[in-house]
């Protein structure tokens, strides 16, 4: 197949066998970051600006390594330092980023929506690294990466996610992605996390932590975001943990005995998960990380392969 | 300046008229109305194939004057009035400062005079500020040419308040519009709360702050004898709320804007801020109860809710833009395609929903075309369709929810006065 969009802006707006296309392009990434001399001169030439809004050390640096892992300029714009500060709207700063003729942005950005609002400005390629509660593509991505690692089919998974679902990007894009490859989702917490009519998704709901485990393959474990709680809705940190917590208790109670526990990160240790079982051997959270440089390094290659691109 | 006007269909709900006339027009009015008029004119205007309807009476309109001449003046809202059809306009009071005292109105009426192409009615503030804080001085406002009051773009969230000032609207005889939201269950919202703000991660506007504020100002209004109406309604529950408080006879009226029969949410995706308004667009089964409700006349007027903003400020993040879309140059050639087109409503129905109804809830002397009357006529093609296009505004502001979309019928004239005030060609 050969890849057409100058963009990535959501796992929505991508057909199976678009995703499916990533995630072998990622798999032939994989191994370069094994290699002595970890490079390939995929991107030699091409500039980056990761354009971040938002802070991020993970999502960021994933980003930086898999530019360079292939070659590329890389450029790290945060918006504390930026024009931004002084009131440049994003088009802007977008145009000026153009004019340097650079070659991709990837934007993180707290509104959601934004990286729609740069592609209709810019010629240059976007990837959306997050925005606002709308989607996250590449954590997706690299989630579903890892869970084809681990059980070499994505097709009839059963994958639990748990957490802040209503303010959740990674949510989002995990559920578009993983259902369009055919796994069984669903989404697990508190009534007041759940946003509205999610089900229209695809996903079943259920507010019952062991119920989401007892069947599930994996669980995607989302951090709580207790700063966005603007009605003081949420739980006490540690009611959550009582109810929602993921403990090693909870995990042998599951029916599947190697369930694996995944988590976007940063975590919250004895909040939404025991440390022990962070730690485990079920606990693929760093393997997650080390995914996430491939996936990132297949989609910055593929959107510059496009031929709508520059 | 004589005008003739020559084998017109001319719609004239308030005198029943349906029919082909002629329509004679001298020193700024209706002379005589018949079928084939021979006077002599210093104009005659060839009305064959057109449709002849009073001036459009659009009672929701932001002018923006005073305060950001930016997105608006009261000369360029005018004229853009006129080229929608619109000869009255009845301007909200969200200005700044607002239109909440005697010396703002006077502000307002000086500019109205000096620089306005069409009518224009003013209506007043509630409360101080629109504040919702305390009460402005109505009687005092009603004298100096106030005909409605309203906090627009807030209600008054205070009942007791509201209800004092309902009924000293009750007394000065004058209609209470009323903006329904519940700020606190909308507060923070962008579109409306469904499965698209789920899906595209955006917060939502829930019905139950429009509907819950409509019941609540109709159980006060109830109470204090005044007149209410309900402005720019967009749900279905609000549709069926009217309906029941008409039913039990309580002095009621509603009005919706062209964008609530026309679009629903979904046409947001992606994030285009010129589908942002407030209250926001509805889902797919609103929109055929909106449109259900103006077929059986629970919806009394069609009105703009003309609200413009300047490039800069809906060229953001979705959440960061403003609310509002314009609405002058549209209304009437929305209505046509999708209300008259389709069948739903009949021409006259139409008519009385842009003209003759709004002018009877504001009390005043337009809408209709009697003779002896000030000629305020639109002259309009039915069938001619165009494409709206940012170059094709005369407003400042070019945030139409429109924009890209064909739409049938056309202006070919406005006359204001007895004057030809625009006219297009062909």
């Amino acid at each position: 197949m050969k890849w057409t969009r100058k963009d990535l802006l959501g796992l929505e707006y991508l057909s199976k066998e678009e995703l499916e296309f990533i995630l072998a392009t990622a798999d032939s990434f994989k191994e370069v970051s094994t290699r002595e001399i970890k490079k390939v001169p995929a991107l030699r030439g091409k500039t980056v600006v990761n354009l971040f809004y938002e802070p991020s050390t993970r999502t960021r640096v994933s980003f930086e390594v898999a530019a360079k892992r292939l070659s590329a300029d890389v450029i790290n714009i945060a918006a504390e330092t930026s024009s931004v500060k002084k009131g440049e709207t994003l088009i802007d700063t977008g145009k000026n980023i153009q004019a340097l003729k650079a070659d991709i942005i990837v934007l993180r950005n707290s509104f959601s929506g934004s990286p729609f609002l740069l592609s209709r400005h810019v010629d240059i390629s976007v990837i959306n690294a997050g925005d606002g509660w709308h989607e996250h593509p590449t954590q997706a991505l690299l989630d579903i990466f890892t869970l084809k690692e681990k059980f070499g089919r994505i097709e009839g998974l059963n994958v639990s996610i748990v957490g802040d679902i209503a303010h959740s990007r990674v949510a989002r894009s995990n559920i578009w992605g993983l259902t369009k490859l055919g796994a069984k989702v669903t989404v697990c917490a508190p009534p007041m996390l759940i946003p509205y009519a999610i089900e229209e998704m695809g996903v079943r709901i259920t507010h019952d932590i062991d119920e989401a485990l007892y069947e599930a393959d994996a669980v995607n474990v989302l951090r709580m975001q207790f700063e966005r709680d603007q009605q003081n809705a949420f739980p006490e940190h540690i009611d959550y943990f009582r109810q929602y917590g993921i403990t090693r208790e909870r995990l042998d109670k599951a029916k599947n005995k190697n369930l694996i526990v995944m988590h976007p990160g940063p975590i919250n240790r004895g909040i939404e998960l025991a440390s022990e079982v962070a730690d485990c051997p079920q606990s693929v959270i760093l393997e997650q990380v080390t995914n996430g440089i491939a996936v990132r390094m297949a989609v910055l290659f593929l959107v510059s392969q496009s031929e709508n691109s520059q | 300046m004589k005008i003739l006007i020559k084998n017109c269909r001319v719609i004239d709900p308030a005198h029943t008229i349906d029919g082909i006339r002629d329509i004679f027009i001298d020193k700024k009015k209706i002379v005589r109305i018949a079928e084939h008029l021979s006077l002599s004119a210093d104009r005659v205007i060839e009305g064959a194939g057109k449709i002849a309807i009073p001036g459009l009476v659009d009672m929701h309109v932001h002018l923006r004057e005073p305060g950001r001449e930016d997105k608006e003046t009261i000369a360029s809202g005018t004229a853009a009035a006129l080229k929608g059809g619109v000869t009255s306009i009845l301007v909200m009071p969200n200005t700044n400062p607002a239109i909440d005292s005697p010396q703002s109105i006077r502000l307002l009426k000086n500019i109205i005079k000096n620089t306005a192409c069409s009518h224009v009615y003013i209506s007043g503030a509630i409360t101080k500020m629109r504040a919702g804080e305390s009460l402005t001085d109505i009687p005092r406002m009603v004298r100096e040419g106030v005909i409605a009051i309203t906090d627009d773009g807030a209600s008054v969230d205070n009942p007791v308040l509201f209800s004092k000032a309902m009924k000293v609207a009750g007394r000065m005889n004058i209609p209470v519009i009323c903006h329904c939201e519940d700020k606190k269950m909308s507060g923070g919202g962008v579109m409306n709360l469904s499965f698209t703000s789920t899906r595209l991660g955006l917060r939502g506007i829930s019905r139950e702050s429009e509907y819950t504020r409509v019941e609540r100002d109709i159980k006060l209004a109830e109470k204090s004898g005044c007149r209410i109406h309900i402005a720019h309604v967009s749900c279905s529950e609000s549709v069926d709320i009217i309906a029941q408080a008409k039913k039990r006879k309580i002095r009621i009226t509603a009005e919706t804007a062209p964008h609530y029969f026309s679009l629903d949410e979904e046409f947001v995706s992606e994030y285009d801020a010129n589908k942002k308004m407030n209250p926001p667009l509805r889902e797919k089964h609103d929109v055929r109860a909106i449109r259900q409700g103006i077929k059986d006349g629970i919806i009394d007027v069609i009105a703009s809710d003309h609200a413009p903003h300047t490039e800069n400020e809906k060229s953001v993040e979705f959440d960061r833009a403003e609310f509002g879309v314009i609405g002058l140059e549209t209304e009437l050639s929305v209505a046509i395609t999708y209300l008259v087109s389709p069948g739903i409503i009949g021409w006259a129905e139409l008519v009385s929903l842009l003209t003759y109804n709004p002018s009877k809830i504001l009390g005043i002397d337009k809408g209709s075309l009697g003779v002896g009357k000030e000629a305020d006529i639109v002259i309009l093609d039915p069938d001619k369709e165009w494409t709206v296009n940012k170059e094709t505004f005369i407003s400042k502001s070019k945030n139409s929810a429109f924009l890209g979309q064909k739409l049938k019928g056309s202006v070919n004239y406005t006359i204001r006065g007895g004057e030809i005030v625009y006219a297009n060609g062909t």
